[in-house]
């Protein structure tokens, strides 16, 4: 992010201090449309604390009278009717996510270093090639091969099935590599002179440098993973193996399970946004770099 | 960047005496380059390239998974164009979908990014407006369902019965007239992704000198400002953002699932990733399935090369 501090020298510059009167009604516009956006989470907040009465009130009421946490009680309990304890919905979840995120970090951060400019071998660029031309279309295209593979694997109903296809994540690769390519060479070659290997290097130099690069990539990777339902669908067959998402699914919308569906909505979309507000500053200034030179 | 073809072109120019040796010395050298790539490489062989081969393959077979594949040649891409009415309504339906979501959404990126930057409080309001774009489509859609569904209980009819617009509750997501219009909606809603952060990013990161030079040559409003600085400088973000955003409205499927049900009122939210669902996993009719996944990749990867010269060209300096 850049400071400016410097002196106008008399140039009456573009930008100005003063609030002016087209200003104020922009904000206003901004604050209203910030209201909008807000809705549905609000509703999902409100909605999550309602006690079953309020929640089937007629005519309905957008916010909350009586809150109460029955409803993630009724949602712990409900689950006995879903013949597997909510409880491994959600295990199943972050354990995916968790792993998905760590192993896409560190996949994609290792081939963006032997894909940078910092390493030099016949075909790289063509590699690299194919790697943003599979930026371009969507991963659905390839699903039915991927689970051809996948049976033939024999990962059918395994964790393996959910966390190892998304390693192919090309924009895990081509996010690491514009931050790789930027990491200085002289520093590189010193540590060369220093006797230190690739792989201290990996560890000492490009990863600490590209931080805030992991930081994209780990809460992008996040709410692709969390939010996943395709995947887990064509992937798994029983209830235990199954995620978050297709148990939403299964609950939502039901009205003899409102309750339970409320408190189940809440936790679905809360984590991504709360780990997204805790990375905000480095996330934004990492986005910079991902842009296509053509 | 260099196409593929030119890229080929390039290695297979190489003068040929002593080609092999220096290549093979050439990767000998970079042997650790290669160990870090291996994991990636397996992983996007086994899990994209090859998969786009053989869907590519599959397409001209019968293949139900529990018969080898059937060589039929051209007979599924006949019957998908010309036999099969639901295919018409997906493609139609996601090109109304890709031709009004993806620049809509591209635009509201740049816009929405542009006017919060100009803010005091942009890191507060950007997380307001990014949060959507968190949400799962499962989760939106069931959300959305609440406040658009067709009797009282929905939030919108509510509201418009009780000031009086409206006399009797409309099915918002049952009438074939509001569905897809609703799903584009709600689309857009979410649409201030990634693409929204990295046009902030952009914003934050064009050099303010600049624009007090361009104030002394003459440049007044902030429009111009924007048309001839900001825009430019930020083509690579630009770029990026226009592929995503046609992959991901190209892509739709899981938030008109949640809107409109699968499959939906007459297919009036029909796409080519959920006929494409349809045949693969309802109905397990492989071969047919992925000749709709190779037209889904054709058209994607076609609209990604206009936009890819569209706006190569444009502010090259």
């Amino acid at each position: 992010m850049s400071t400016y501090t410097g002196l106008y020298y008399g140039v009456k510059p573009v930008r100005r201090r003063a609030f002016t009167f087209g200003q104020a009604v922009l904000l206003v516009f901004l604050l209203g449309m910030a209201a909008f956006m807000l809705l549905p989470l609000v509703f999902v907040v409100v909605n999550a604390l309602k006690p079953i009465d309020e929640l089937l009130l007629y005519p309905p009421r957008f916010w909350v009278q009586r809150p109460t946490l029955a409803n993630f009680g009724d949602l712990v309990l409900a689950s006995s009717a879903l013949t597997v304890p909510f409880i491994r919905y959600v295990f199943n979840s972050v354990f995916v996510t968790v792993t998905v995120v760590g192993l896409t970090i560190l996949v994609g951060s290792m081939a963006a270093y032997a894909l940078s400019n910092k390493h030099r071998w016949p075909g790289q660029e063509l590699f690299f090639t194919l790697v943003v031309s599979a930026l371009m279309f969507a991963p659905e295209v390839t699903s039915i091969p991927r689970y051809l593979i996948v049976n033939r694997l024999g990962w059918i109903d395994h964790y393996w099935a959910l966390i190892i296809p998304p390693l192919a994540s090309t924009y895990a690769v081509f996010l690491m590599k514009q931050f790789i390519d930027q990491v200085p060479r002289e520093i590189i070659e010193a540590s060369i002179i220093d006797g230190a290997t690739d792989w201290t290097i990996f560890w000492k130099i490009i990863m600490p440098f590209a931080q805030s690069a992991w930081a994209t990539l780990g809460i992008t990777s996040f709410v692709a993973t969390w939010n996943d339902a395709f995947s887990p669908l064509i992937f798994t067959r029983t209830e235990v193996m199954k995620t978050l998402p297709l148990m939403l699914q299964t609950i939502g919308g039901g009205i003899a399970r409102a309750g339970a569906g409320a408190a189940a909505t809440f936790l679905m979309i809360f984590p991504p946004i709360i780990i997204f507000t805790f990375l905000q500053s480095r996330v934004v200034e990492s986005m910079a770099y991902s842009g296509i030179k053509s | 960047m260099a196409t593929a073809g030119q890229v080929i072109e390039r290695a297979v120019a190489r003068p040929a005496p002593g080609r092999f040796a220096r290549i093979i010395e050439a990767y000998r050298k970079e042997k650790v380059a290669l160990l870090f790539l291996a994991p990636f490489a397996l992983a996007f062989l086994v899990f994209t390239v090859a998969p786009v081969l053989t869907a590519i393959g599959l397409s001209f077979t019968y293949y139900n998974m529990l018969q080898p594949p059937k060589w039929i040649g051209l007979t599924n891409y006949r019957l998908l164009f010309l036999d099969d009415s639901v295919f018409l309504i997906a493609i139609k339906n996601t090109f109304i979908f890709a031709l009004l979501a993806g620049p809509l959404s591209f635009t509201a990126c740049f816009l929405f990014a542009w006017l919060i930057n100009m803010q005091r409080f942009r890191k507060p309001l950007a997380l307001i407006f990014y949060a959507p774009s968190l949400v799962s489509g499962i989760a939106m859609g069931l959300i959305a369902s609440y406040f658009l569904a067709a009797d009282r209980y929905g939030l919108l009819n509510n509201f418009l019965i009780s000031i009086g617009a409206l006399n009797q509750p409309v099915p918002f997501l049952r009438d074939v007239r509001f569905i897809m219009p609703f799903v584009i909606l709600v689309q857009l809603y979410m649409s201030l992704g990634n693409g929204f952060l990295v046009n902030i990013a952009g914003l934050q990161n064009v050099d303010r000198t600049l624009y007090e030079a361009a104030a002394i040559d003459g440049i007044r409003s902030k429009l111009q400002e924007v048309w001839y600085i900001t825009l430019p400088l930020m083509k690579p973000q630009l770029l990026f953002n226009a592929v995503m955003s046609i992959v991901s409205s190209f892509n739709v499927f899981w938030l008109a699932v949640g809107l409109a049900g699968f499959p939906s009122w007459q297919y009036a939210a029909h796409t080519i990733v959920a006929h494409m669902y349809d045949y693969a996993f309802i109905r397990f009719s492989l071969g047919y399935a992925s000749a709709i996944a190779v037209v889904l990749f054709l058209f994607t990867f076609g609209l990604n090369r206009i936009v890819f010269r569209a706006l190569s060209t444009r502010g090259d300096y």
